[in-house]
Order: C-alpha cells, then sequence, then structure tokens
C-alpha cells in the first residue's frame, strides 16, 4: 500500500540526471554556494580593532575619547578581508555552545534544578528550548488538525466545498507578518480578545504580552493557526486518491467511520503525512515572524531570532555570530528530520 | 473647524510661495542626491528645505524607522546607495568604525557659509558632521490630573514613582507613568540614561572592559522596574510611537519622552483637553545626582565616502542649505531644537533645554558602545519580568557584551 513516486520508479537514470540537472545547479548557485560562505564566515572574527585616542567636539562641547584607527585597520583589513581566524571560536563561546560557561555551572551549581537555570539563562539555549517547543506543539498540532478538517470537508456537499476551501486555507494567504500583527492587536489589553479575557477572568491586570508563559502560547496558537492550512490543502488532495471499493466494503462489514479511517484511509495517505511532517518540522524550526509580529523578543526568542539579532539589531553588524548560528540551525534541522529521513528511506529500501 | 483648516491651506500656500522664491537658489547644475534619514517631523522638514535647493540634481530620500538596519549595508556598497546619512551620535559611530563617511572640512570652507562652528562635529580634527537639532528624553505631565490631586511638578524619578503611586491610588489612572520599555533598542536606551543619572560608567577607563555590574548599575535597574510596575502591563511591547498613543488616549499622566515627539503630542489632532493640559519639563534626576537621567543627542548630516565627489558636493550644498537655513528655522520652529543660527525657543523645546542648563551628558561616542546598548536591550528584560536578580541580569549584560567584543575585536 502506499502512493510509490512514479517519478523514481519508472524513470531511467540517465533521463532522470538531464531532468534534474537544472534544479541542481540552481540548487547549488542559490542553496549551496551561500551555506559553504556562511560556513566559511563563521570561523572567522573580526581583526583586533586598533584605537586611538582623539579629541572629539560636538554641539555640547568637547572631550578625549576614542575612534577605531582607520589607517592601520584598513591595511590589516586589506591584507586578511575575511577577519581573523578564530576556528570554532565563535561557536563555543557565551553567546552560542557556551561550552566553558556550562562546564562552570556544572562545578559551581548545587543542584541540578541550579544547573539547568543557569544553562537556560544563556541566549543559545533560551532560544533553542524555544524553537523546540514550537516545533513540538505546533507541528503535531498542525498534522492533527489539518487532518480533521480535511476528512470534514470531504464529507461536505461538493456544492459548498469551493467556498469553504477558499475559506479554510485564508491563514496561509495572508502575510505571516500581517497576521501575527493582527492577533497582536486582538490581544491587546484593549483589544477584543485581552479586554474580553480580562473580564472574563475577572483580573484587569491580565495582560497576554506581559507574561512569558501566555506570549508563548499565543505564539504556537497562532502557529497552528497559520501552519494548518498547508497540512489541509496536502491531506485533501491525498484523501482524493482513496480508492473507494476497500471503504464500501468496510462499510458493508460494519465498520464505524472511525475504524474506516485508522485502517483505510490513514494507510493509504502515510507517505503525504511523512512528507507534511518533515516540512512542517522544517518550517516551524524556523519560527521567526510571530517573534517581530508580536514584539514577542522580550519573552520569546528563537534561532532564527537571534541571527537577525546579530545583523540588524545591533548597530555593529556580528557576522561571524549570525553564520554561527545559521550552521547551528542547519544543523539542528538535520537532527531533527533525521529519524523521519532514515524511517522512509528504510521503507524505501523495502518497498524495491 | 472650517477655519483652522483654511488657516492650514493658506499657510501652506504662503510657504509655497515664498517657500520656492527663496530656496531655488542654489544653482546645483548636477550630480545626483539619495539621502537616508529616520522618520519624524523635524527630518522630514529638514529634507524638504534641502530638496528645494536641488536645482536641476537628482533627489531621492528614504525616511525609515529602521535606518539604523539599512545603514551600514547601505553606504558599504561602492557605491553606495546613499549620498548621505543623516545621523546621531550613537548611529555616526559605526559608520566610523567602517570607515564609511568622507571628512567635510573643504566642502565646509567652500560651501559651508552660514553654517555655524557649533554645528560642526569634528573627531580628530576633522569635520566629520554637521549638526542641525538637538534632542533628548524628560518629563511630560498632565497638568490637569496634577493640579486635581495637589502634586507638584516631578523633578525627580524619586518623585516621578510617588507621584504615580498617588494617581494610581486615587483611582483616576491605572498605569500613570509611560516610557519606551520596548525589549531591545528602547530599553536600554532607558538603562542608559537612568545609569548616567546616577553617575555611572560603562566601561573602566580608557579600555573597552564593561564596568556596569555594580551598586549603580542595581539601582538604575531596581528605579527601572519601579517604573514599569506603574505602567501598562505591555510595557515590554511599547516603543515611543505606541506610549505616545497611551498618552493621546488620555491613559497616562507622567510619561518620558524623546523631545522630537512634543510636536506631534501638542498638534491639533486627538483630544483638544489632553492636548491643552499637556506639559513639558526638564528631565528627571534619580538617587540625588546633580546631573539628569538622560542623554543629549544631536542630529546632523554625514556623507558616504563610497560615493563620487560630484555627487558629496552636491549632496553638501543641498543639505548645508538646509542647515543654515533661517527661515526654516523660523516656520519649524515647534518641531525641533535647531542648532541653527536664529532659532528662537519656543515652549516645545523646553525639555531640551533645561537637559543643556542641568549639563545633561551627550550619549557616549564610543566604538563598542552599540555592543553594549544591545547587550542590555535583551538581557535585563528578564529582571524586569521578576525571573532573575538584577546582579545575574548585569553579569549577563557584562558576558554577552564581552563575547560580542572579543568577536568584533575590541577585547
Amino acid at each position: 500500500m502506499g502512493i510509490k513516486s512514479p517519478l523514481i520508479t519508472l524513470m531511467p537514470n540517465k533521463t532522470f540526471f538531464w531532468f534534474f540537472l537544472p534544479t541542481g545547479l540552481a540548487m547549488i548557485l542559490f542553496i549551496g554556494l551561500p551555506i559553504i560562505s556562511t560556513g566559511i564566515q563563521s570561523f572567522y572574527a573580526q581583526h583586533d580593532q586598533v584605537v586611538k585616542e582623539v579629541k572629539k567636539c560636538d554641539p555640547f562641547g568637547c572631550t578625549v575619547s576614542i575612534v577605531v584607527d582607520q589607517e592601520k585597520t584598513s591595511k590589516i583589513r586589506e591584507e586578511k578581508p575575511l577577519g581573523k581566524f578564530n576556528g570554532f571560536g565563535t561557536y563555543v563561546d557565551r553567546n552560542h555552545l557556551a561550552i566553558e560557561e556550562i562546564g562552570k555551572f556544572w562545578n559551581e551549581t548545587n543542584s541540578f534544578g541550579e544547573f539547568v537555570d543557569q544553562v537556560t539563562n544563556l541566549p543559545f539555549y533560551k532560544a533553542l528550548i524555544f524553537t523546540l517547543t514550537y516545533c513540538l506543539f505546533v507541528t503535531p498540532n498542525v498534522l492533527l488538525l489539518g487532518f480533521i478538517i480535511a476528512l470534514s470537508l470531504n464529507a461536505v456537499t461538493r456544492r459548498i466545498r469551493g467556498p469553504l476551501i477558499f475559506g479554510t486555507i485564508l491563514p496561509m494567504i495572508v502575510t505571516p507578518l500581517v497576521g501575527s500583527l493582527v492577533l497582536f492587536w486582538m490581544i491587546d489589553a484593549e483589544g477584543i480578545i485581552g479586554a474580553n479575557l480580562q473580564m472574563l477572568m475577572d483580573d484587569p491586570y491580565l495582560s497576554l504580552k506581559s507574561s512569558k508563559t501566555l506570549t508563548w502560547i499565543t505564539i504556537i496558537i497562532y502557529g497552528i493557526w497559520h501552519h494548518s492550512p498547508f497540512a489541509f490543502v496536502v491531506f485533501y488532495a491525498a484523501l482524493q486518491t482513496v480508492p473507494q471499493e476497500p471503504v464500501e466494503a468496510a462499510i458493508i462489514d460494519g465498520a464505524s467511520r472511525w475504524q474506516r479511517v485508522r485502517h483505510i484511509v490513514l494507510p493509504h495517505i502515510y507517505p503525504v503525512v511523512t512528507f507534511v511532517a518533515l516540512i512542517s518540522l522544517m518550517d516551524n524550526f524556523r519560527v521567526f515572524e510571530p517573534i517581530i509580529g508580536f514584539s514577542a523578543e522580550g519573552s520569546a526568542q528563537s534561532l532564527s531570532w537571534l541571527i537577525y539579532d546579530n545583523l540588524v539589531n545591533e548597530e555593529v553588524i556580528l557576522f561571524g555570530s549570525a553564520a554561527a548560528t545559521s550552521m547551528m540551525t542547519i544543523i539542528g534541522i538535520a537532527i531533527l528530520l533525521a529519524p523521519v529521513l532514515i524511517r522512509t528511506w528504510k521503507e524505501f529500501r523495502t518497498a524495491r | 473647524m472650517r477655519e483652522t483648516n483654511m488657516k492650514k491651506i493658506l499657510i501652506s500656500l504662503l510657504f509655497i510661495l515664498f517657500g520656492t522664491s527663496v530656496y531655488a537658489d542654489c544653482n546645483i547644475k548636477s550630480g545626483s542626491i539619495n539621502i537616508l534619514a529616520n522618520d519624524f517631523p523635524a527630518l522630514r522638514t529638514f529634507v524638504e528645505t534641502a530638496k528645494g535647493c536641488k536645482g536641476s540634481a537628482d533627489f531621492k530620500v528614504t525616511h525609515s524607522s529602521e535606518h539604523n538596519k539599512i545603514a551600514v549595508p547601505a553606504l558599504t556598497a561602492n557605491p553606495s546607495e546613499f549620498s548621505a546619512r543623516i545621523a546621531a551620535n550613537s548611529s555616526i559611530v559605526p559608520l566610523m568604525n567602517q570607515d564609511l563617511i568622507r571628512p567635510l572640512d573643504d566642502l565646509v570652507k567652500k560651501y559651508g557659509k552660514g553654517i555655524q562652528d557649533s554645528q560642526l562635529i569634528t573627531i580628530d580634527g576633522k569635520i566629520m558632521a554637521v549638526a542641525f537639532m538637538a534632542n533628548t528624553q524628560h518629563l511630560y505631565y498632565r497638568e490637569d490630573v496634577l493640579k486635581e490631586l495637589g502634586i507638584a511638578v516631578p523633578k525627580t524619578y524619586e518623585e516621578v514613582v510617588a507621584a504615580s503611586e498617588k494617581i494610581r491610588a486615587s483611582g483616576k489612572m491605572q498605569y500613570p507613568y509611560a516610557a519606551a520599555y520596548k525589549a531591545g533598542w528602547n530599553l536600554a536606551e532607558e538603562f542608559v540614561n537612568m545609569y548616567i543619572g546616577h553617575g555611572g560608567e560603562f566601561f573602566k577607563t580608557g579600555t573597552a572592559q564593561p564596568s556596569i555590574n555594580n551598586a549603580k548599575g542595581v539601582a538604575t535597574l531596581n528605579m527601572l522596574k519601579k517604573l514599569a510596575g506603574l505602567s501598562n502591563p505591555d510595557y515590554l511591547t511599547h516603543d515611543s510611537e505606541a506610549i505616545k498613543v497611551e498618552w493621546e488616549s488620555g491613559n497616562v499622566a507622567l510619561m518620558t519622552l524623546w523631545a522630537s515627539r512634543s510636536g506631534t503630542l501638542l498638534d491639533d489632532d486627538g483630544d483638544a483637553k489632553i492636548t491643552a493640559a499637556t506639559k513639558l519639563t526638564g528631565p528627571a534626576t534619580v538617587a540625588g545626582g546633580n546631573i539628569p537621567a538622560a542623554t543629549l543627542w544631536w542630529d546632523g548630516f554625514t556623507l558616504a565616502k563610497n560615493r563620487s565627489d560630484a555627487d558629496a558636493e552636491a549632496t553638501f550644498r543641498a543639505l548645508a542649505h538646509a542647515a543654515a537655513n533661517k527661515k526654516m528655522v523660523a516656520d519649524a520652529a515647534d518641531q525641533a531644537v535647531w542648532l541653527i543660527e536664529g532659532f528662537k525657543p519656543g515652549p516645545k523645546s523646553i525639555g531640551v533645554i533645561e537637559a543643556v542648563k542641568m549639563k545633561a551628558k551627550p550619549y557616549p561616542m564610543l566604538p563598542q558602545m552599540g555592543l553594549m546598548h544591545g547587550a542590555l536591550g535583551s538581557e535585563i528584560v528578564e529582571f524586569l519580568q521578576g525571573k532573575e536578580s538584577a546582579e545575574q541580569a548585569l553579569k549577563d549584560v557584562e558576558a554577552a557584551y564581552m563575547s560580542k567584543a572579543k568577536e568584533q575585536g575590541f577585547l
């Protein structure tokens, strides 16, 4: 059972090669090379800054202060434009893996709880925990909700299905930033959801935005809302391929609706479920827009947000840091996807 | 209502009529001018004035509140996207660090007629920018609310706290205080102000080693937390624009906000009663200090290095025309505290003038200050949320700063 990929089973290797070549080239050019360049960048840090004392005058008076000595610096920069080789220095520093700090915490703290507290206070681990929590809650819920919507829509009469489908995929059409901004205003203490929640809970100080837990929950709910339509669309398409004979046979045998779904529909669309799970995991691991849209930087930081922060939030751009976090995000996605990929590969082998 | 509209139209008409006759006199023959600037009314006026003198040069401008994010990449390109960048004390530093702006000495000599010496920003004897306005953050208060409750206008942050508590206790307002505490740049700026008010130094003298984990740092954080407790619980998401809206909705009676925003608070839009009761005063001091818990800022223009000399010349001539324009200063006296000759301070300039009188310090123009500002913006949030101690937060700031400074080669 299952949908076999007709391309791989039927196409001769040579045809496949020519078929794949343009895509492959584009991938190397636009994905492969930038990743390599980012990887190289992550091993370099800026040269030691040569500073000098100078007199600075502005409308408020003169002071003696320091500036970067451009003459000397530009000479060093010309010789080695990439910067100072730093190896894994950026990867293990306090703002990333923080190997040294973790060792110190281990020796200094008295209980395991205290140790965990200290580690999760480090920026990288703080972001990693939010990112994983987001993935863990959003992905399964997206799959479940998408599947339920697809099943229900598949059951309604054809006449109203079109408009219903359109309405259901709206969250995906709305730009993530706009979607999150709309929700952000609704949950404001004076917005429609925020104000009603305060009334419902009888707590005038309740604020969804100031509490870390509530912010996380809001972002996760937003994530489910935004991603479910994608799962729905794919599942809905897959449902159309479910053969009718076994379903009818099951009905005659007296199988309940749940039994039919469990034993006929689910096994049939299983490969598609894997596909949606993979894509959702990848998407969710890169969660970023809702954090900006909800102005949630204070309570929730993701790995992608850390990269953004290094590149634009500082007046000084930290290319090395951003590159190192990017590489670790890629590795993180690879680790997350590994179990699913290995399983798919094994099934592919046995299917042959 | 109609009368005021007519008045507005008349004024604009007059402005256009006389404006063009005055501005059309620059005689710039060629070159291309492209300006990057922050987005607030005074800067728009300034750039518009410069545009009036563009002659036959190409003229483009980008006003964006995200200007800090664009500036360095855009000016690093060669030729650079912008020929000029309107910068401030803090934002000129990354441009200097990367050697992206050019000295203006020759151009000032040739075309800088009317620019006052006090407007020139000189670094190591070279003119790097021409300032045209000053800015600071200071207190705004609601005269009616304070009067009704018999509260004197606060001069220190301790008095701000006491006054806010009294207003809250009276039941008039739940969150009487507001300041831009949005996590990130804004929050860090509030820390910088408060820490300077406590007399703190950010770095060990003459080095890039941080030194904020001390009693003054702890006192600063505690004061910020007290004020946050008197603010709208969503304070970590509120920037200057958001608290301006809070103020105009009548939810706030005391506020720390940029002087450059006073124009939009005191204009005809919004509730006339609130506008009439909105009053400005100098920045507050803290912990018995003499200098205000605020920093002085200048806004000025810089010219991109990676751009042809012809473009630089055209750009300078247009901008210098605005930076020495008595007419603009007279027409837009309400919009900013201009550093230009002929400026007569009005009631909206009180904040900055008081700050200067009280000897407020300028924002530190140090090459590594941006990294410190960035570390502050993200690491003190958890303290305000009550998740960690002040000492731990300051330790985190120093550690985050050190890693970044090492990567940037400052340590």
